[in-house]
C-alpha cells in the first residue's frame, strides 16, 4: 500500500473540477504539438528551454568524463608511447597525401567553373564531441557539445573520420541533437563513385544499413561500390564517403533493384565527430568560412522535406 | 507546514532524479528495456501527496521529459497528464488495493501512457514498428512494488 505523506486530501472538490483541468492542459498540449511540428514558432521557445535543460546533459555526462580522465591519467607508459606512434605514423601518410590536395582543389574549381556547375567546398570545421546520454534507443539521434554559441546551425552536415555521420537536426545555444543518415526519417542523397549514378540512401533505422532508393534494374550498381554524397540537398558537399554498397538483389519481376548498403562512418560507436561549414566556389573568392549553406527553407523541419525541394 | 515544506524537497529531489536517470546511458542490450521511473514516481506521489503533485506537475514533468529526449514538444506531456487524471480520479481507491493489484493498475497506466505516445508518434508519421518499444511496460510494472517500497521507507524514516 502506498502510504501517505503530507497532505493526502484529494484534489477532486478543490479549485477547478479535474475534469476542467484535464481539458485545459490537453488542449495546451495539442495546440504545441501542432505548432512543433508543423511550423516553426516555437523555435525560440525550444532554444531557450533546450539551454535550460541542458545542465543534465551536463549531470550526466560529468561522471563518465571523470572517469574517462582517471582512467586516462593512470595508462601505462608503453601504451601510451606505442599509441604516440601510431598516430605519429598516420600523420604522416595524411600529410602526404594532402600535399596533392590543394592542387588538385583548384583543378576541381577551374573544371567546374568551366561546366558552371555549383558544387561546394568545405572550408572551415570544428571539432564537435558526443555526449554520452541516451536520448531514444529506437531513433538514432546523438546530442553533440556544441550549439549556436559556437556558429552550429540547423542542417549543418556532419561527419567522422571515415565519411558522414548525419546533419544537425536541433540546435540549443550549448548543444545539438544530430540525425545519423541511419534514421528512418533522414535521406542522403549521393551517387555511385565509379560511374556518377544517383540515387538516395535512405536510413532504415538499422545502423548497419542503408537503402538505396530508385535504381532500376539495369542500373549499374554492384557490390562493393562506393557511395559518396552528391551535394544536391544543398546540405551535405559533394564527394564525401557515405556508404559502401553490401547487397544488390535484382528480381526481373520488380521495377527496382533492392541495394542495400553499408554506411562508412562509425555509426554506434564515434566519439568526435566534425561539423562542416562549406561555401560555393563562386564565394571562395571572399574571405573562408561563410556558411552558405546556412540554414534551408525555414518551413522544412526534416530532412527528407528539404531535400524534396531542390532541383 | 513543515511536514508539507518536507514533502515538496522531497518530491523535487526524485523527480529530478528520475529525469537524470531517464537519460543515463544504459548498454546496448538492456537500453530499450529501460523502466519509465519518472512515471512511476509521478503515479506514486499522485497517489501519496496529491495537493502537492496534481495535474500541472505532471505536465511539466512531461514536457520536461520531451525536451530532454527530443520529442515532439506536448507529446510526453499529453501522455503523462493522461495518466496523472487516471491517477487522481482513482486515487482513493487505488490508494487502498493490495500491492499486487496495484502492480496489475501501473501496469495498464504505462501501457496506455505507451499506447498513446504511440498513437502520437504515428500522427507524427514516426511509428516505430518494433515490438522491443513495450519492453518498458513490463519492466516498470516490475520496478513498481519496488518503488513503493523504497518511497514508503524513505518518508517513513523522515518521521
Amino acid at each position: 500500500m502506498v502510504t501517505l505523506s503530507s497532505d493526502s486530501r484529494p484534489i477532486i472538490g478543490r479549485g477547478p473540477p479535474l475534469g476542467l483541468r484535464f481539458v485545459f492542459f490537453t488542449a495546451i498540449s495539442i495546440v504545441l504539438m501542432t505548432l512543433d511540428s508543423r511550423s516553426s514558432y516555437l523555435q525560440t521557445a525550444r532554444l531557450w528551454m533546450g539551454t535550460a535543460i541542458n545542465p543534465f546533459y551536463s549531470v550526466v555526462q560529468a561522471p563518465l568524463d571523470w572517469w574517462t580522465l582517471l582512467t586516462d591519467s593512470f595508462s601505462e607508459r608503453e601504451t601510451l608511447r606505442r599509441e604516440n606512434e601510431r598516430v605519429l605514423r598516420d600523420l604522416r601518410v595524411a600529410r602526404v597525401r594532402l600535399l596533392q590536395f590543394d592542387a588538385l582543389s583548384e583543378e576541381n574549381r577551374r573544371l567546374r567553373a568551366i561546366r558552371s556547375a555549383s558544387e561546394g567546398i568545405a572550408g572551415r570545421t570544428l571539432i564537435a564531441e558526443i555526449m554520452q546520454v541516451s536520448l531514444d534507443p529506437f531513433r538514432h539521434r546523438v546530442r553533440i557539445n556544441q550549439g549556436s554559441d559556437n556558429g552550429v546551425f540547423k542542417g549543418q552536415p556532419v561527419l567522422d573520420a571515415f565519411g558522414i555521420l548525419g546533419q544537425v537536426a536541433r540546435v540549443d545555444r550549448y548543444g545539438a541533437e544530430v540525425i545519423l543518415i541511419s534514421d528512418p526519417e533522414h535521406a542522403t542523397p549521393v551517387l555511385v563513385n565509379r560511374n556518377g549514378i544517383r540515387s538516395i540512401a535512405v536510413g532504415t533505422g538499422d545502423m548497419r544499413k542503408l537503402s538505396l532508393s530508385f535504381l532500376t534494374v539495369e542500373a549499374d550498381i554492384k557490390v562493393d561500390d562506393l557511395l559518396v554524397s552528391s551535394g544536391l540537398d544543398e546540405i551535405f558537399p559533394q564527394g564525401y564517403p557515405v556508404a559502401r554498397v553490401s547487397k544488390v538483389e535484382r528480381s526481373s519481376a520488380a521495377t527496382f533493384a533492392l541495394v542495400e548498403a553499408k554506411p562508412l562512418a562509425q555509426l554506434d560507436r564515434a566519439r568526435e565527430v566534425v561539423l562542416l561549414w562549406f561555401e560555393k566556389p563562386g564565394a571562395a573568392d571572399g574571405t573562408g568560412g561563410a556558411s552558405a549553406s546556412a540554414a534551408p527553407a525555414p518551413a522544412a523541419s526534416t530532412p527528407l522535406n528539404s531535400e524534396s525541394g531542390t532541383r | 507546514m513543515a511536514d508539507s515544506r518536507v514533502g515538496s524537497i522531497r518530491v523535487t529531489l526524485s523527480l529530478i532524479l528520475a529525469l537524470l536517470l531517464a537519460i543515463v546511458p544504459l548498454p546496448q542490450s538492456i537500453n530499450a528495456a529501460r523502466p519509465h521511473l519518472l512515471l512511476l514516481l509521478l503515479i506514486y506521489w499522485s497517489l501519496s501527496a496529491p495537493q502537492l503533485v496534481g495535474l500541472a506537475a505532471a505536465w511539466i514533468c512531461g514536457l520536461a521529459l520531451d525536451m530532454l529526449k527530443g520529442t515532439l514538444i506536448g507529446q510526453h506531456a499529453l501522455a503523462f497528464l493522461l495518466i496523472a487524471y487516471v491517477t487522481h480520479k482513482f486515487q482513493l481507491r487505488m490508494r487502498l488495493f493490495p500491492i499486487y493489484q496495484q502492480t496489475l493498475m501501473v501496469f495498464a497506466l504505462v501501457a496506455i501512457y505507451e499506447g498513446l505516445v504511440f498513437v502520437i508518434d504515428g500522427f507524427k508519421g514516426q511509428a516505430v514498428p518494433n515490438a522491443a518499444h513495450w519492453l518498458p511496460v513490463i519492466t516498470s510494472a516490475l520496478l513498481w512494488p519496488l518503488l513503493v517500497a523504497a518511497m514508503d521507507t524513505w518518508g517513513r524514516r523522515r518521521r
